[in-house]
C-alpha cells in the first residue's frame, strides 16, 4: 500500500505492516478524541517514524493516489482537527 | 485506520470534485494541468519568500554580533582606563543583546528547515507535473473519452493529492514567514532607535529584572575577570621593555595597578 506523510512524500509500505500501523493509528485517534496533547505528540511521532522505517520512498514522477495519508510530523492537534473537519483547508 | 483513512478520504473527495467538473474527462486533464502550473509558481514564490526572510534574519544576526564586538572593545578600553564601572556597563549591554541573538538563531534555523522542505516539495511537484503532462498527451492521443476515464481518474487523483499536500505546506510556510517578517521589522526599528543598546530601556517586571541582574551579573563578573586577565597578559611585556632589566615582573605589576592607586592616594605617587 502507499502511505503519504504530508510534507514528506509517499512511501510504499508492505501490507504486512497494516495491523501494526492500525494500532498506532488507533492510539492517535484516541489521543485526538481525549484532547490529550502529550499522547497525541507521542502517537504521531511513533506513526511517522514507523512509516519512515518500514516504507520505501516512491519515485518523484509517481502519479498514484495514496491508500492512507498521515498528517505531517510537526502538525498540532488543532491542525489535525481542522484537516479532519473538512476539505476547505486543502488547496489545489 | 481511522485518522489516516479519514485524511485520505478528504483528499479523495477533493480529487473527485475536480473529476466531476467536466463532461469529457479529457477536459479534466487540461484543467488539472493548468492548476498544476499555477501551483508550481506558487511553491516557487513560497521558497523565495522564505529565503528572503532567512537572509533578513541573517543580516540582523550579523549586526547584533558587530554590536557585541563593539561593546566588548569598549569594555576593554574602559578596563584599560581603570573604569571597571564602565566596563561592567558595556558587558551588561553585551549580555542583553545575547537574548535577541539567540532568538534570531532559532528563527534562522526554523526558516532554513522550511526552505529545505519547500525546495524538495517543489522538486517533487515539478517531476510529477512533467510525468502528468506526458501521460496526458498519451491518454488524449490513444483513448476515447470512455476508455480514458479510469486512467484519467488515477492520474488526476495522484497529482491532486500532491497539490493539496504542497499547497498546505506553502500556506503554512507563508503564514510563518509573515509572522517572522513582522518580528524582524520590530527588531529593525529597535536597532534604529538605539533601544537595544540600552538595557534600562527594555521593559521588565521587577522580579524578572532582579533575576536577570543575578543571572546576568555572574556572567559579567566572569567576563570582567577574563578581560582583566587578557589585559594583564597583554601589558606585561610592554612594561618590561619600558622599565629596563632589573625586577621586571614585580615592576610591571606595580605599573599596572598604579592608576587605581594614584587616584585613591595621590601622595603615594608623589613619594615614589
Amino acid at each position: 500500500m502507499i502511505v503519504r506523510i504530508l510534507g514528506e512524500g509517499q512511501f510504499e509500505v508492505d501490507d504486512a505492516a497494516t495491523s501494526e500501523l492500525n494500532i498506532l493509528d488507533a492510539q492517535l485517534e484516541a489521543a485526538v478524541n481525549a484532547n490529550d496533547d502529550q499522547a497525541f505528540r507521542s502517537a504521531l511521532d511513533a506513526l511517522v517514524s514507523r512509516i519512515r522505517v518500514l516504507g520505501t520512498a516512491l519515485p518523484d514522477d509517481a502519479l498514484e493516489p495514496s491508500t492512507l495519508i498521515l498528517p505531517d510530523a510537526e502538525a498540532t492537534m488543532d491542525n489535525v482537527r481542522e484537516m479532519l473537519s473538512g476539505e476547505g483547508l486543502i488547496p489545489g | 485506520m481511522s485518522v489516516m483513512k479519514r485524511v485520505s478520504l478528504i483528499f479523495k473527495a477533493k480529487a473527485n470534485k475536480a473529476l466531476d467538473k467536466y463532461e469529457d474527462p479529457r477536459e479534466t486533464l487540461d484543467y488539472s494541468y493548468q492548476r498544476q502550473l499555477e501551483m508550481l509558481t506558487q511553491v516557487r514564490r513560497g521558497v523565495a519568500d522564505v529565503a528572503t526572510s532567512r537572509k533578513r534574519v541573517e543580516l540582523q544576526m550579523n549586526s547584533l554580533q558587530q554590536q557585541q564586538a563593539k561593546l566588548e572593545g569598549q569594555a576593554k578600553q574602559a578596563l584599560g582606563a581603570g573604569r571597571d564601572d564602565l566596563a561592567r556597563d558595556a558587558l551588561t549591554r553585551k549580555s542583553s543583546l545575547q537574548t535577541q541573538l539567540t532568538d534570531l538563531q532559532t528563527q534562522y534555523q526554523s526558516l532554513q528547515a522550511d526552505e529545505e522542505k519547500l525546495t524538495s516539495a517543489s522538486q517533487r511537484l515539478q517531476s510529477r507535473v512533467e510525468a502528468f503532462r506526458t501521460q496526458k498527451e498519451t491518454i488524449k492521443a490513444t483513448y476515447t473519452a470512455a476508455e480514458a476515464q479510469s486512467r484519467i481518474g488515477e492520474a488526476v487523483s495522484g497529482i491532486s493529492e500532491e497539490m493539496g499536500d504542497v499547497g498546505m505546506a506553502v500556506q503554512r510556510a507563508q503564514d510563518k514567514t509573515a509572522q517572522m517578517q513582522a518580528r524582524a521589522g520590530a527588531i529593525d526599528e529597535l536597532m534604529a532607535s538605539g533601544a537595544l543598546d540600552d538595557v534600562t530601556g527594555t521593559p521588565h517586571d521587577d522580579i524578572q529584572a532582579e533575576l536577570d541582574r543575578m543571572g546576568g551579573g555572574h556572567d559579567v563578573d566572569l567576563e570582567l575577570a577574563r578581560l582583566k586577565g587578557e589585559l594583564s597578559q597583554g601589558e606585561a611585556p610592554r612594561e618590561i621593555e619600558g622599565s629596563g632589566a632589573g625586577g621586571a615582573a614585580s615592576q610591571g605589576q606595580a605599573q599596572a595597578s598604579r592608576p587605581a592607586q594614584s587616584a585613591d592616594q595621590p601622595q603615594a605617587g608623589d613619594g615614589s
